[in-house]
């Protein structure tokens, strides 16, 4: 299971303006690299990020090849109720990683 | 003038004319005073730092019983906040077993062997970098304290050496770009003065956390010269020189670096 990190305020007013910070931990190998034998190192990368705010999908990204090792993804969204964060990851090779944050809204 | 006085005053200023290479105390900068904006937010922000990533994983391995003897970090010493807090900024440091100074690195290993009696961990292994940055991490903000003692000072003369002694097929001395050169550029990118204040820290280039001694290393390579095995007493004497080269300056483990 691969380690992530999400910055978010526990607490927001309603319809403040809120940044969440992500940050995850993946190799990111591109597909483009030879090994030490000359070999390809077959490509391994995080494909999709979703993140849903009160299971309403709120943010989306496609990932690629040139994007760097373990990925940093922020965006901003309204805080209008109380509930939860919910963030995926999935990729190659079968990647899958969730995490969730609360967050309450006054 | 009289003849030993004359002398006396060629002595000076030659030994002036040496001690002027290196960099004077108040001017010295960290690595962070040359980055970016944007990568120094990066280390500003522990939640964007991606080394964060490995304290975290090494929070877990202190906990975690390891070998033979079946003992974790935590069975010792405890609390690594106020355990660990201060000793990544005194390494390099004298061990009186092994009769020279060992960096932090070989710290952690000499418990694993010692203590656990477990495997030593790889040099740049994700399990070694991120213990030696969760105890680097207990020092951040503390001055880094190298002790110049009887002990210490033939090893540090020996990093000394190194650092400005010219070598490989450039014929470069570390100190040639590091002290004389700091602030230009080469190749596009500013030379730093090369101060370890961050280490192991997360390099954008590596796309992960490395140790000084692979940035040595990396060095070692640009100047055509051949490098040393992880480990090896000539890179620990270079680690020592150079955290003593940096010593008052605060620790900023696990930093971020371009």
């Amino acid at each position: 299971m691969a380690r992530a990190l999400i910055n978010a305020p526990a607490k927001a007013k309603r319809g403040e303006v809120i940044e969440i910070k992500t940050l995850i931990s993946h190799i990111m190998e591109t597909g483009f690299r030879p090994d030490s034998t000359g070999k390809p190192v077959p490509r391994d990368i995080i494909t999709e990020f979703i993140c849903k705010y009160n299971g309403e999908e709120i943010f989306r990204a496609e990932l690629f090849p040139a994007i760097a090792a373990n990925p940093f993804l922020t965006f901003f969204t309204v805080a209008d109720e109380t509930g939860t964060l919910n963030f995926e990851w999935s990729g190659d090779n079968g990647f899958t990683a969730t995490q969730s944050v609360n967050i309450t809204v006054e | 003038m009289t003849r030993p006085a004359a002398v006396f005053f060629l002595i000076a200023v030659l030994g002036a004319a040496a001690a002027a290479a290196d960099i004077p105390l108040a001017q010295r900068k960290s690595g962070y005073e040359f980055m970016t904006r944007e990568t120094r937010a990066m280390q500003d922000d522990d939640s964007a730092n991606p080394a964060t990533l490995s304290v975290l994983d090494a929070e877990t391995l202190w906990q975690r019983k390891e070998g033979s003897a079946g003992k974790s970090c935590a069975d010792c010493h405890g609390d690594a906040r106020t355990s660990m807090r201060g000793v990544a900024a005194r390494y390099p440091a004298f061990n009186e077993a092994r009769g020279r100074p060992i960096d932090l690195e070989q710290r952690v290993n000499i418990c694993r062997t010692e203590q656990q009696r477990a495997t030593p961990l790889a040099f740049e292994s994700k399990e070694l970098l991120a213990l030696t940055a969760y105890v680097g991490q207990q020092s951040r903000g503390m001055p880094i304290d190298i002790a110049n003692d009887a002990h210490i000072r033939p090893f540090l003369e020996a990093g000394r050496v190194m650092f400005t002694e010219r070598q490989g097929q450039l014929n470069l001395s570390c100190a040639q770009c590091h002290d004389d050169n700091w602030g230009q550029k080469l190749a596009g990118a500013p030379i730093p003065q090369g101060h370890p204040t961050g280490y192991p820290l997360y390099r954008l280039e590596w796309q992960t956390l490395g140790s000084l001694q692979r940035r040595l290393a990396n060095c070692l390579f640009g100047m055509r010269a051949v490098s040393y095995p992880y480990g090896a007493s000539e890179l620990v004497d270079l680690e020592l020189y150079l955290m003593w080269r940096a010593r008052g300056m605060p620790v900023e483990t696990p930093a971020v670096r371009p």
